[in-house]
């Protein structure tokens, strides 16, 4: 597996083959409180890099996520529609929201760890 | 944030890790590390502290002649409350909207300051609000600010037996919307039975030098918890309590809002209170539009501003208030729709992002009321 990367809008993707995994950081899950409600895209979807790919909805807000890179859409996390609050306990692993077929495997372009602790030091 | 204000018990909120919010002028805990669905479930299943400091409380004096002049700013029937009793009331403005909503109280037999009323007024336009309140008493009653007075709110089915523990006296014979003076250790409270969540609970004037001794103190019961705005929101929505400001405003009449309750029968006879010809136009006739409760058919939640549609997609009025009920278990909003849409199951559509949600009119409350009554 590829080292996890971080975007500017606090969603997380990590790389094994040509699947990339995507959620929201820790980060965000942090700022956003609980979750109530997670709208996730069709299997088959073709979503473009920072296309508006899922919505994470907690009391406070209604948060977009956009896909990191561009590919298409094989697998949703099965147990955010009973259980969006995984979410909040687990961020960066069982609360997942999508994986995506890659066009381009290369995430150069996003951040690594470090870099993203340092942009949210920085941002509040 | 340097510019906000802080209540008494700003210090224990950070000791407890509250996450912070602006509310109404004052920097408040919006929540707590558990989160605000779980502390909204813990206030229906045991009980909830909240700090509530950032309301305004006010005394009226009134001179002994002046009774029947004291509820003219009002839309209820302050003047013949008896000592104890307390009632939800309105301020209304000239064109028949609503100035501020408030709970007006007759002070309770056995304060050494003599005869009056306790008044809360909301956190937001709270001087402005008194200012106002100072004028149209005119020589009727002298309002004093209790800037001095912090305000806590317990709130739950153990919130009176965590009173009476405190208290060391039952609680038995204090009903909803009544009020008494208790002792805590040696200071004097204002505890009033009554609250925003639906549920049984008090609320506490309690002088602010002893407040956090006092929250402590509620906190160390088991069945209490530190609750945030956020929590302290979903459960007045659930209740189908409206919040000033978003709810009813300046320019909502009491009866658009289904508040007709709260102007008296005696009040509406005598035309006396702001903005009369206006509301009691609309109690004979009908409002152009309604205040209801909404249900989506969707996993969406409505937000404030949302735009509401009938089936044929005309803007028929829009959400004030929406949110995930954790108690009820799905989402909840408050919102205007116009006059016909206002029956129970009446079908109308939210617009979210790009789609339209369907959603169902409904009757308030979403979840029940639990007030003690006689």
């Amino acid at each position: 597996m590829s080292e996890r990367k971080y975007t500017k809008q606090h969603e997380w993707i990590s790389v094994e083959g040509d699947v990339g995994t995507i959620g929201i950081s820790e980060h965000a899950q942090d700022q956003l409180g609980d979750v109530v409600f997670v709208e996730l895209p069709a299997v088959g979807k073709k979503l473009e890099a920072n296309a508006e790919m899922a919505v994470v909805e907690s009391n406070k807000a209604a948060s977009d996520v956009y896909a990191p890179v561009s590919g298409e859409v094989v697998e949703v996390n099965p147990q955010l529609e009973d259980r969006p609050e995984l979410i909040n306990e687990s961020a960066e692993d069982k609360g997942w929201l999508v994986k995506l077929r890659l066009s381009d495997t290369s995430t150069d372009s996003l951040m690594s760890a470090a870099d993203y602790q340092n942009f949210i030091k920085n941002e509040s | 944030m340097s510019t906000s204000k802080q209540t008494p018990l700003y210090g224990l909120h950070q000791e407890l890790g509250a996450k912070e919010t602006v509310f109404g002028g004052y920097l408040m805990p919006l929540s707590y590390p558990n989160g605000s669905l779980q502390e909204h479930r813990h206030t229906r299943a045991r009980a909830g502290l909240f700090d509530i400091s950032h309301m305004g409380q006010a005394r009226i004096r009134v001179a002994p002649d002046a009774f029947e002049k004291i509820a003219a700013p009002f839309t209820g029937d302050i003047d013949t409350l008896a000592p104890g009793e307390m009632v939800y009331s309105l301020m209304t403005n000239d064109a028949g909207g609503i100035h501020d909503d408030v709970i007006v109280s007759r002070l309770p037999e056995g304060d050494s300051d003599g005869d009056g009323f306790h008044i809360t007024v909301n956190a937001g336009g709270k001087e402005t609000n008194l200012a106002y309140l100072t004028n149209a008493l005119k020589s009727a009653g002298a309002l004093q600010e209790q800037d001095d007075k912090a305000l806590l709110a317990l709130q739950g089915p153990d919130a009176a037996r965590v009173m009476e523990s405190e208290l060391g006296c039952s609680l038995a014979d204090l009903f909803f919307m009544q009020s008494r003076w208790l002792v805590w250790k040696d200071v004097t409270c204002l505890v009033a039975r009554c609250g925003y969540t639906g549920e049984d609970g008090f609320e506490i004037s309690i002088p602010a030098t002893h407040a956090e001794a006092f929250a402590r103190a509620l906190l160390s019961h088991d069945a209490v918890e530190a609750i945030g705005l956020g929590a302290r929101d979903s459960l007045r929505l659930e209740a189908g309590l409206s919040l000033y400001g978003q709810d009813i405003t300046a320019t909502t009449t009491p009866i658009e809002a289904g508040l007709a309750f709260f102007v008296s029968k005696r009040r509406r006879e005598r035309k006396d209170f702001p903005g009369s010809d206006t509301i009691i136009e609309q109690l004979k006739t009908h409002p152009d539009r309604h205040l209801v409760g909404l249900l989506p058919q969707d996993k969406a939640l409505l937000r404030p501003h949302t735009e509401i549609l009938d089936k044929n997609g005309a803007t028929i009025g829009e959400v004030t208030s929406g949110g995930f009920g954790a108690s009820f278990g799905g989402a909840v909003a408050l919102g205007y729709v116009a006059h016909g849409f206002e029956k129970p199951e009446s079908e109308v559509f939210a617009k979210i992002r790009s789609r339209e949600i369907a959603a169902r009119v409904t009757r308030l409350p979403f979840v029940k009321h639990n007030y003690y009554r006689k």
